[in-house]
């Protein structure tokens, strides 16, 4: 082996990798068994290190499995020593087959990623190319690692918060262990009271009649504007066509105050009413803009044949524009649904009546030292759940709609 | 906007003479306004007009309560015997504002008597015609209490079949003074939003928090995209999770992070902890600052704002980062074969071949996520109400026309927002003119 950056960058990529992989078992040990471990980062960072300079003794082209396994024998063997044979700060009698588990996936994680990263990298000193290689691995990896666990974390703690008590979440708020034994009543004790007693089912109910009619509405109002905009030629087209999304730069929080004193002197501001009239104004907009590219792209050619057919405009749009628009009609009709559905500020300041409560009015009238945390998680879970599915069936028109129509947020 | 100005872009296709249209064009112009009259309808309705209303309340002294009119308020009494036939007794109305700062006008009483019942004396302002009875006032000042008194004698036939004259309800009607709609106007909201050395201080929160919460999405959206730009199994996967923060409701994911970073039961301050990385609970949403040494020098960090800047890039790097991703797979990977050719390294490729390809789509990205961070509410709202040092414009608003009942503050805050936002309009437009040419 000879000694150069090689090494040096391994060692270093070899600490990263070590420090992450402790930590993040050590943690998820706990968040999941309820074991109150705390890792020893050194003993990782250590195991780390061995484990990529045990993989840097033979050049790129002679490493064998039996290297590799020499290798994550060496991550063990050092953090069972630098430890003192408790890597989780347990003693080892202490549920031994869970922490044996934990020691062998870190050494697992940390001989996979330094085998990644150092697959086609010796020891000896590196040209800049090879540098930028395990910098631009080491990243990539951190950066798999990091995204995962930041949008993991919150979600896992939401769901599992919903699932337990209040007083377990008091006495050990690492604990997000679910006892299975419990029986499934008690296990969604929370969602079934939230059903029960504080009338959610009403409030999914409410939320999904304002969302489906919101899209209806939007579809209604933006399918005619979007197909003058691109198909019908009049004054003032290309001004409309560029200025339509200018009211997409309005903030909502400008709006409020008049429509809340104008709707309170209508009668209009606590009702679903006025919700399906505020919500589609925000919403037209961007669908036409939306459609009205799409129908740009459309062969001109075939309208023009069923106009000479005899057929009239509304016709042509009907019978041949709509079906060839059906991909684009199932994105805009997602999106608009996604923000009808977790559309907050006008609920907030327009409901008062618990009768037509949306899921996010409901949610926030779940926000009170009163109420149990784990109900305002499992309305945050019953909130979610509803658009996350929908969102995993249709993802790829989602992504294309907020890739179009570049979603306000 | 409006379409029946510029006639300037009829094509070439339309008849020669400029400016007038022929009877097909014009037909079609025709059935394109009406198609789009539903979208003018709603958006001038819902959007526009509020947004000039906002000026109009912004120079009016209206509170929340203004929003209810003073109205007269009425109650029926019967003192006397009406039971016994030839007994006098007494009707009184009894009258109120019930308003304490606004005055009624012209309130008009009507009411029915029972049959078989005859006024006697009327009072001073009501007339009896029939069984009607009829009372008319100038005025009820605010707060003010009155009572009209009449005496009636009831007759035999009523007496053999008495019915209460209080089973007809008077019906009462007057006019009060709208604030919305009168000519009363002030610069009071405005003197006192502008006054206030807090105003200043959410100003520079607000640049703040929009700064760093758009170049922090914009960061992490360019990192995770740089991680998916190559095809690997199970990457369609990952993608759909990282777009997750962004799907979930609002409401769902800011609850989850306040109850996540609870200072005393939190997951996350407990892991702190445990890795012994802090002594005890950090009010990550409470606490305005908290000391940190850099080299011997003591600087407070704004804690609650960063945390709620860390918020927002969170929940919206999903969003560049799906536009980042679908400009580079538009890259043609030709580019990417020359440089390996050159030698150039994978910092390079990304420095030289990669950053100057995004450097279009990330201004776009951030102008626009710019101008949504500041008009954003909800998130900081949610997660802290505004407190701990994290209030912006948008909080404010809330704030000041629905915390403290003042909508005249608000819409001024409302106005100044508004303002800001044409100067970045205009910023923006000048912005995206230059990319173009």
């Amino acid at each position: 082996m000879r000694i150069g950056t090689g090494l040096l960058l391994g060692l270093l990529t070899g600490l990263l990798w070590g420090t992450i992989a402790v930590a993040l078992t050590g943690i998820s040990l706990t968040l999941i068994t309820g074991l109150p471990a705390t890792p020893i980062i050194s003993a990782g960072a250590l195991g780390g290190a061995v484990n990529a300079a045990i993989i840097l003794l033979r050049a790129p082209a002679d490493r064998t499995p039996g290297l590799y396994l020499v290798a994550f024998a060496g991550v063990i063997i050092a953090m069972m020593l630098v430890s003192f044979g408790a890597p989780f700060s347990l003693a080892f009698s202490e549920s031994s087959l869970i922490q044996a588990f934990g020691v062998g996936l870190i050494a697992l994680a940390v001989t996979f990623a330094n085998r990644a990263v150092l697959i086609d990298i010796q020891s000896g000193m590196l040209k800049r190319y090879a540098i930028d290689l395990v910098i631009v691995r080491t990243l990539k990896g951190f950066g798999f690692v990091f995204f995962s666990v930041i949008v993991i974390l919150p979600f896992y703690v939401m769901v599992m918060t919903s699932l337990k008590n209040q007083q377990d979440l008091f006495l050990n708020p690492l604990d997000l262990s679910i006892d299975l034994t419990q029986g499934a009543a008690s296990l969604f004790d929370s969602y079934v009271e939230l059903f029960t007693k504080f009338n959610f089912g009403r409030f999914l109910l409410i939320s999904t009649i304002v969302s489906v009619s919101t899209v209806l509405i939007t579809l209604a109002f933006s399918i005619p504007g979007a197909y003058a905009v691109a198909r019908l030629k009049f004054p003032g087209q290309t001004v409309l066509s560029s200025s339509i999304l200018l009211i997409y730069l309005v903030p909502m929080i400008v709006l409020v105050i008049p429509l809340y004193a104008v709707f309170s002197q209508l009668g209009l501001r606590n009702t679903v009413v006025g919700l399906l009239i505020v919500y589609p104004a925000t919403t037209v907009p961007v669908a036409l803009y939306m459609l009205q590219g799409y129908f740009r792209g459309l062969p001109a050619e075939l309208e023009e044949a069923g106009l000479m057919d005899g057929l009239s405009r509304l016709g042509v749009i009907w019978k041949i524009t709509l079906p060839l628009a059906l991909p684009a009609l199932a994105s805009v009709s997602l999106y608009v649904f996604m923000i009808a559905w977790n559309e907050f500020l006008f609920a907030f300041m327009f409901l008062d009546d618990p009768d037509i409560f949306t899921l996010s009015r409901g949610v926030v009238s779940l926000n009170s030292s009163e109420v149990p945390r784990q109900h305002l998680m499992a309305g945050a879970v019953i909130a979610t759940v509803p658009i996350l599915v929908i969102f995993l069936w249709f993802e790829r028109f989602l992504v294309q709609g907020l890739t179009a129509g570049s979603v306000k947020g | 906007m409006a379409p029946s100005k510029s006639t300037a872009q009829t094509p070439a296709t339309s008849p020669p003479r400029k400016g007038k249209l022929g009877p097909m064009a014009r037909r079609e112009a025709r059935l394109a306004l009406w198609m789009l009259a539903p979208t003018f309808l709603i958006v001038m309705g819902i959007v526009l007009f509020p947004l000039l209303a906002n000026f109009w309340i912004s120079v009016k002294p209206v509170t929340l309560s203004d929003l209810r009119p003073p109205t007269p308020v009425v109650s029926e009494r019967v003192r006397g015997d009406f039971e016994i036939a030839g007994q006098e007794f007494e009707i009184q109305y009894r009258l109120r504002n019930s308003s304490r700062d606004g005055d009624i006008t012209d309130v008009v009483l009507t009411d029915t008597l029972p049959a078989g019942i005859t006024v006697i004396d009327p009072g001073d302002v009501c007339t009896v015609t029939g069984a009607e009875v009829r009372c008319t006032l100038d005025g009820l000042p605010a707060g003010e209490r009155t009572r009209l008194k009449m005496t009636a004698v009831s007759d035999e036939s009523f007496a053999a079949n008495p019915v209460s004259p209080r089973d007809s309800e008077p019906t009462i009607t007057g006019t009060s003074d709208n604030i919305l709609t009168n000519s009363e106007f002030t610069l009071d909201n405005f003197a006192r939003i502008f006054d206030s050395h807090e105003f200043w201080s959410v100003l520079w929160v607000t640049i703040t928090y929009t700064v760093f919460g758009t170049l922090g999405a914009l960061v992490l959206g360019l990192f995770a995209a740089q991680m998916l730009n190559k095809p690997f199994a199970g990457r369609s996967i990952i993608r759909g999770l990282f777009l997750f923060p962004y799907v979930a409701p609002v409401i769902a994911v800011a609850f989850t992070w306040v109850i996540l970073l609870d200072p005393f039961n939190g997951t996350f301050n407990a892991i702190l902890q445990r890795m012994n990385i802090a002594d005890e609970g950090v009010n990550f949403f409470g606490q305005r600052d908290i000391p940190i040494d850099v080299f011997g020098l003591t600087i407070d960090f704004p804690l609650a704002l960063a945390t709620v800047i860390a918020f927002e890039a969170w929940r919206y790097f999903p969003l560049s980062f799906l536009f980042i991703l679908a400009r580079m797979q538009s890259i043609s990977s030709d580019m990417y074969e020359a440089a390996e050719v050159d030698g150039a390294t994978p910092l390079q490729q990304f420095w030289h071949i990669s950053l100057p390809q995004l450097l279009g789509i990330l201004s776009t990205l951030f102008l626009l996520r710019f101008i949504w961070t500041f008009n954003k509410f909800d998130d900081i709202f949610l997660l802290t109400g505004g407190a701990a040092g994290t209030r912006t414009l948008t909080v404010d608003v809330y704030e000041q026309g629905f915390a403290l009942s003042n909508l005249g503050a608000g819409a001024a805050v409302a106005v100044a927002i508004f303002i800001l936002l044409l100067v970045f309009a205009v910023f923006y437009f000048k912005f995206v003119h230059r990319e173009d040419s």
